[in-house]
Parts: C-alpha cells; sequence; structure tokens
C-alpha cells in the first residue's frame, strides 16, 4: 500500500495536477480569507471554510480523475493486479495520496490561523475541529470521485461524473427543501437527508465535534473504497 | 507446475477461451501459439490472475490462482502485451516502485536491480524517464519488470511486437537465456519465434487447443509423406511422368523454372520408403541430368496453417 501511495503522490507532483489542484484551492481560499476574514475583522475559520465548500465540486474532480481510469488506459493496472498486492492496498493507496494532497493544501492554509491568531481571538479546539470536518468532507468527495475513476477509462468522463455527482450533493439541501412541502415525498426526504454530506459539516464548522459526523464521515468514505475494490473486483470477474 | 484444467471465459455469446487444459513444466520454456484473436492473451490473463476464468481451475503447484492469489502471483512475472510502463518514472524509479509492490527487501533491492540492469541491457537508460525511451527500450523494461523478485514462472505476452529485426533478436535472446533459471510462458503468432526459443508448443485456435507437443514431435507427426525439391534438365512432361514412376513416391508437382534450362518438381513421397536413390538412378538412366534434390523439412508453418486453417477448422 505504501508503495502505491508514495508513487501516486510522486506522480501528483510529476504531472501539473497536484499544483493545479493546490493553486485553484489557495487562490479561491485566498480570496474569501481576505475579503471574509481580514476585511470584515472575523476570526470564525469555520465561516470561511462554509463559504468555500462549493469549491470541492470545481477541484476534486481534477484530483481523483485519473486514479484508476488512466490505470485502465494504459493498462498499468495490469501490473498492481497481478502483484502481490490486494486491491485493497491498491485502492487505499491511491485514496490516501489524493487525501494526502488535499491535506497538504489544507496545511497551507496554516498561515490563515497564524494571520487570526495574531490580530483577534482563536480556539485552538474550534480550529481544530472546522480543519477536521473540512478534511473529512474532501476525504468523502474523493471517496466519490475515486469511485467514479474506476468505473471508466476515460479521465474525462470522469471529471465531468464526478463534477456532477459533487454538485448534485451540494444541492441536496435545496432539493430537500424543496421537495419537504410535498407531503407525499416525506420518505424520500428523509432518504436524501441519510446521503446530505454537506448538512453534516454545518456542527464542524460551528466548531463543535461531533462523534457522528466523524463516523458518519469515515463511513461514507468507506463505502465508497469498498464499492471501487467490488467495481474492479467484478470487472475481472465480467463475462460482458 | 502450471495446470490448467477445463478452463473456459466467456464475454457474454462469444467464448474467448473454451475448455482448454494443458500443463506447464517446471523449467521448460513454453511457446503459445494462435492466430490474433485466438484467446492467447486472454489464457495469459487468467493464468496471472488479471482476469478469472468463467468455468474451470488454475493451479500452480497446487495452489488456485483465485483461491491463494498472493502466493501464486508473488511467483509469476507477467510481460502483458503492452508493458505496464508508468511514464512519468525514470526506470529506476519504476522498477523500485515495481520492487516495491513485488515485495523484495529493501536490502537486496540495489543489488537485485542491478544484475536486472545488465541482463536486459538498460544500464545506460536507467536515469532517463520511461516516455523518452524507444520502443526497444521500453520493451526491455517491461522484461526487466516481469523479472523483479526472480519469479518461479515467466509469462510473456507477444514480447517482440513491434520491435525492429535487430531487437527482436536481442529480445529472443534474452529469453532463451531466461529459460535456464525460470518456466517461461511465451505468447506469439510469429511462428519462428517459437521454433527458436520453446521447448514445446500449445496451439491454439479459436478458443481451443488444437496441439500440444514438443516441436520435433509436432513437425514429425504432421504431414503424411516426406517432400523434396528436385531440379532436373530435360522436358517437363516426360520427366514429371518418370518421376511419379518412382516406387515410394506419391505426388510429383511442377514447380517451375529456378535455373535456365531446368526445371524443380516437388515430389512428396511415403515417409515409409526412401526414394532417394531409386529417383536419383531413375532420372540418369533416363538421360536427365540432376542440378538438385533438396529434403523440405516441414516447417511450424505447415504445422500451424494445418491445424488452424478455416476449412480444417481446429479439432
Amino acid at each position: 500500500m505504501l508503495a502505491v501511495f508514495k508513487r501516486e503522490l510522486q506522480s501528483y507532483f510529476y504531472s501539473a495536477i497536484g499544483y493545479v489542484f493546490m493553486g485553484c484551492f489557495l487562490v479561491i481560499a485566498g480570496i474569501f480569507f481576505t475579503f471574509g476574514n481580514v476585511i470584515q475583522a472575523s476570526s470564525s475559520l469555520g465561516t470561511l471554510f462554509s463559504n468555500i465548500t462549493f469549491i470541492f465540486i470545481l477541484i476534486v474532480p481534477i484530483l481523483t480523475m485519473k486514479l484508476m481510469s488512466d490505470e485502465r488506459k494504459s493498462k498499468t493496472d495490469q501490473l498492481l493486479i497481478t502483484s502481490p498486492l490486494s486491491l485493497w492496498s491498491i485502492v487505499v493507496g491511491k485514496f490516501l495520496a489524493a487525501c494526502a494532497v488535499f491535506a497538504l493544501t489544507l496545511v497551507c492554509t496554516g498561515v490563515y490561523v497564524i494571520i487570526l491568531s495574531a490580530y483577534g481571538n482563536v480556539s485552538a479546539m474550534e480550529v481544530f475541529v472546522n480543519y477536521l470536518g473540512f478534511f473529512l468532507m474532501g476525504s468523502c468527495l474523493i471517496a466519490i470521485g475515486l469511485f467514479i475513476s474506476s468505473t471508466t477509462e476515460n479521465q474525462v468522463a470522469a471529471a465531468i461524473t464526478t463534477f456532477g455527482a459533487i454538485l448534485f450533493l451540494y444541492l441536496l439541501d435545496s432539493i430537500i427543501a424543496s421537495m419537504s412541502s410535498v407531503t407525499m415525498l416525506g420518505w424520500l426526504c428523509t432518504a436524501l437527508e441519510w446521503v446530505s454530506l454537506f448538512a453534516r459539516f454545518i456542527d464542524f464548522s460551528s466548531g463543535i465535534l461531533s462523534l457522528t459526523g466523524v463516523i458518519y464521515m469515515i463511513s461514507f468514505a468507506g463505502i465508497f473504497l469498498m464499492l471501487t475494490v467490488h467495481t474492479i473486483e467484478k470487472r475481472r470477474w465480467s463475462e460482458g | 507446475m502450471i495446470e490448467l484444467k477445463h478452463v473456459t471465459k466467456r464475454y457474454g455469446a462469444k467464448c474467448a477461451v473454451n475448455d482448454i487444459s494443458f500443463t506447464i513444466n517446471k523449467g521448460e520454456v513454453l511457446g503459445f501459439l494462435g492466430r490474433n484473436g485466438a484467446g492467447k492473451s486472454t489464457t495469459m490473463n487468467m493464468i496471472t490472475g488479471y482476469i478469472s476464468a468463467s468455468e474451470g481451475q488454475i493451479l500452480l503447484d497446487g495452489m488456485d490462482v483465485l483461491e491463494q492469489p498472493r502466493e501464486v502471483k508473488r511467483r509469476i512475472g507477467y510481460l502483458p502485451e503492452q508493458p505496464p510502463l508508468y511514464m512519468d518514472m525514470t526506470v529506476e524509479e519504476y522498477l523500485k516502485f515495481v520492487c516495491d509492490i513485488k515485495e523484495v527487501r529493501k536490502k537486496s533491492q540495489k543489488a537485485h536491480l542491478d544484475d536486472l540492469y545488465n541482463l536486459v541491457k538498460i544500464t545506460d537508460v536507467r536515469h532517463r524517464l520511461i516516455k523518452n525511451l524507444s520502443k526497444g527500450y521500453k520493451q526491455r523494461v517491461g522484461v526487466a519488470q516481469a523479472l523483479v523478485g526472480n519469479p518461479d514462472v515467466v509469462i510473456m505476452d507477444e514480447p517482440t511486437v513491434g520491435l525492429d529485426p535487430k531487437q527482436i533478436i536481442e529480445i529472443r535472446k534474452l529469453i532463451s537465456g531466461l529459460g535456464e533459471n525460470h518456466t517461461v510462458v511465451l505468447s506469439s503468432h510469429i511462428l519462428h519465434e517459437v521454433a527458436d526459443v520453446c521447448d514445446r508448443v500449445v496451439i491454439i485456435n479459436k478458443g481451443q487447443i488444437v496441439a500440444q507437443d514438443s516441436l520435433a514431435n509436432l513437425t514429425h507427426g504432421i504431414g503424411e509423406g516426406i517432400r523434396m525439391i528436385v531440379r532436373v534438365v530435360g522436358p517437363e512432361k516426360p520427366v514429371t511422368r518418370l518421376l511419379r514412376d518412382v516406387p515410394g513416391v506419391k505426388d510429383v508437382e511442377t514447380m517451375g523454372v529456378k535455373e535456365t534450362g531446368s526445371m524443380d518438381y516437388l515430389v512428396e513421397s511415403d515417409a515409409k520408403t526412401d526414394v532417394r536413390r531409386p529417383l536419383v538412378n531413375a532420372v540418369l538412366a533416363a538421360g536427365y541430368s540432376l542440378l538438385m534434390l533438396k529434403p523440405m523439412d516441414v516447417t511450424l508453418e505447415d504445422i500451424f496453417l494445418q491445424l488452424t486453417s478455416e476449412e480444417k477448422g481446429g479439432y
């Protein structure tokens, strides 16, 4: 697993993908930090993270589009699958590499915390919870992107589908709200609330460490990793 | 060492591999021969565990590929038709990565890689990016990755496709050398390649095995008679009649003029009778001159065409 993780992390920075991801994130986050925190003299990191959750719609597809699809297209999956590595270690290695790039990007935003703590009151616990929630949510979306990438060998198709899936999750709360007036669809609203990832982030952005939220997000990512392994395994057995 | 038992792989209605069974013995170089689309790659992908068989069982020293994948995969090195190379890595980085995933101990990696560089002659390009290498070098890096971890079995799917003649000779030499320490399975649709390097041949056509034997046995068993080319100076019809009348001769066919003033004939005789002496005597006694008598060996091409031709249709 460590070998796959290292190779994947390396490949992010051998190509432009790692830099594009980090660049996009930091530019958008920087704009929101400047106008939302610095100019408005707010020390709330939670507000900043809440305001920039839309960023995932744009940048997660960049990070995940080639993770599995490129292996299939260039046939390097033959090397991985015929090696003694288990499918789980391949998938988890790749997932952790994408998460590491995301984590590295978040580390760069640590400078915001330094600035905020220099000029205002910042609670270390609140900052930790904000970061934890934001990282876990990003990881869940990366898991979705990884799964979608495993279903196709076309990177562009993977990116567009991931974009659509995250956009759907982003809009899910508005969709649920608009549907709630229809009594007949109550059951559907309840079902959709279960998969509303962005709603789970609200507690974290308010600085509340919710164990349920942590478990929910870890399980959410775990399910998509399992689906990814299942997709690859199914293809090996495919008779289609 | 490797045993395939009634292995079938279906893709929808199409049967890519249909109930094949054969054994690969320890230490042999086995040629896996078939036309494009005959089922060679599918079979190799199943042996290496890349895809699963729809039916049947594949065993390596008694271990099932699907039940004990880790143990089996540890002992197999695989070079697929398209070498699985990461273009953004240097040769050294790539092979180190392969060492890691194939669980080669860190301590012995350097020495192992140095041996591989020398064996496949890539020492001078080891710091170059794989994407900048020529096709021949990429293929060698592919061979090197198959040999990482010194596996007992090396499986190569059409290793010389797309290479220039010099590179082909080099890769073949390399494969012949591998046969000394490894069990090698080599697929190809190029017949003389298999004839050059393999001890035994399995011929597959339309997903079914149509022959499996040593090269000597295959070339011996095929064809009902012995064929030879005879070059005679003399009028065509009387010479043909004369040759046909030699006891043991089954058929005579005119092949045309290859040397001015003479004619070449393809003479097919009964395998049990040596017709050379009576044939030479008959030609000379009739007053014609004999310029050449050349026995024609049955080639792998003959076997291959006979076994895989549409008309005869396999089994």
